[in-house]
């Protein structure tokens, strides 16, 4: 099976790093086509989906020509293998139910929207060109999941118990939004990237607002997650992959 | 079952090119910003909006089909309401 090795400079692995979590998160959101509870929330989700793996596929086209080798965006997300992956944790865990779905968005978008708004005035031109496009799709995602949050929080008896199993499974794995490891600090220099401590307080505010609204307790802080961005996955990212890069696999270089 | 059925709301859109909002059609969702999201994924996927409404489809009051002889056979019979019914004079040229 080809597997390839890309040469990861701090600027390539900050782009996978961001890519990665885009498709990853935009496949479990595509799980739910055909199933979601109703074909409004179908659409919904789907469109979520396919805001998320447009900016993948930017990200990645990007990745592909810093690096310098000749790849795309397909190569990139096709033919790598599991510790070759480098999202978060939180994108790769099983969609789970309705609530644990609308939680992780909101989790991620509340975090998602500041972040691509500070990108915007990245030294990066191309990021920041990507980052203006995300933004506007971060801002619905967020507005989306936000008040399906305080309508599961503040619903009925089960819809609350499903959040408060979803806040207490996803808890932990927020923790690597806000990481900072030396490729980080790097780009931070350069300012290609923003201070994930200065995205904190949006998404602190964020959180403690609709979850507010939602008659939801913020957990306290506790032990916490971590490995995506260095390819420690949990067991989840492998067979996601082995249905994602299944036809690229059986067939490489397939195309339609 | 405790659950009530999900409201039906009717939505319109004014798209890029119109100047009024037109029915575009209808959406579940338990409240007004619900239906508002949801016709925007359903509706404007295509970037047909600039703006979206979204009614209850309850407070719309509509006529009754077996009423249609006494409300629209009458105008059957006054073509003059029609602008082709009147000859132009040459005079008045292009209108």
């Amino acid at each position: 099976m080809t597997t390839i090795a890309v040469a990861e400079t701090p600027l390539v692995l900050a782009l996978l790093r961001l890519a990665d979590t885009c498709l990853v998160h935009s496949h479990r959101l595509a799980e739910w086509c055909g199933h979601a509870p109703m074909i409004e929330e179908d659409l919904a989700l789907a469109n979520l989906a396919l805001d998320l793996l447009g900016q993948a596929r930017a990200l990645y086209a990007y990745a592909a020509e810093v690096e310098g080798r000749g790849r795309t965006e397909d190569d990139l997300a096709y033919l790598r293998d599991a510790p070759q992956f480098r999202n978060l944790l939180i994108a790769e865990l099983p969609r789970g139910d309705f609530a644990f779905t609308i939680l992780r968005v909101f989790l991620l978008s509340a975090h998602a929207h500041p972040f691509w708004q500070a990108t915007v005035r990245s030294t990066d031109a191309r990021l920041a060109a990507i980052a203006a496009k995300a933004e506007k799709e971060a801002a619905y995602h967020l507005r989306h999941s936000g008040e399906w949050t305080v309508r599961l929080g503040d619903g009925t008896e089960e819809s609350r118990r499903r959040v408060l199993a979803a806040i207490d499974a996803l808890w932990p794995y927020t923790g690597e939004l806000f990481e900072l490891d030396e490729v980080d600090r790097t780009l931070l220099a350069d300012g290609v990237l923003p201070d994930p401590a200065a995205i904190r307080p949006a998404w602190e505010a964020t959180v403690a607002r609709v979850f507010g609204e939602a008659l939801l307790p913020r957990p306290a802080d506790g032990w916490l997650q971590t490995g995506g961005r260095c390819g420690r996955h949990t067991e989840h990212l492998g067979h996601l992959l082995a249905v994602m890069q299944h036809l690229q696999r059986a067939y490489p270089g397939l195309s339609w | 079952m405790t659950e009530k059925p999900m409201p039906l709301w009717e939505v319109f859109i004014r798209s890029r090119t119109g100047l009024a909002h037109r029915h575009a059609g209808s959406v579940h969702a338990a409240d007004a910003e619900m239906a508002l999201q949801a016709a925007r994924d359903a509706y404007t996927r295509r970037g047909e909006g600039l703006s979206i409404w979204v009614v209850p489809s309850a407070a719309i009051t509509a006529s009754d089909p077996a009423d249609k002889d006494e409300l629209f056979e009458p105008t059957s019979s006054k073509p003059y309401r029609h602008p082709t019914f009147y000859d132009i004079p040459p005079e008045v040229g292009h209108m």
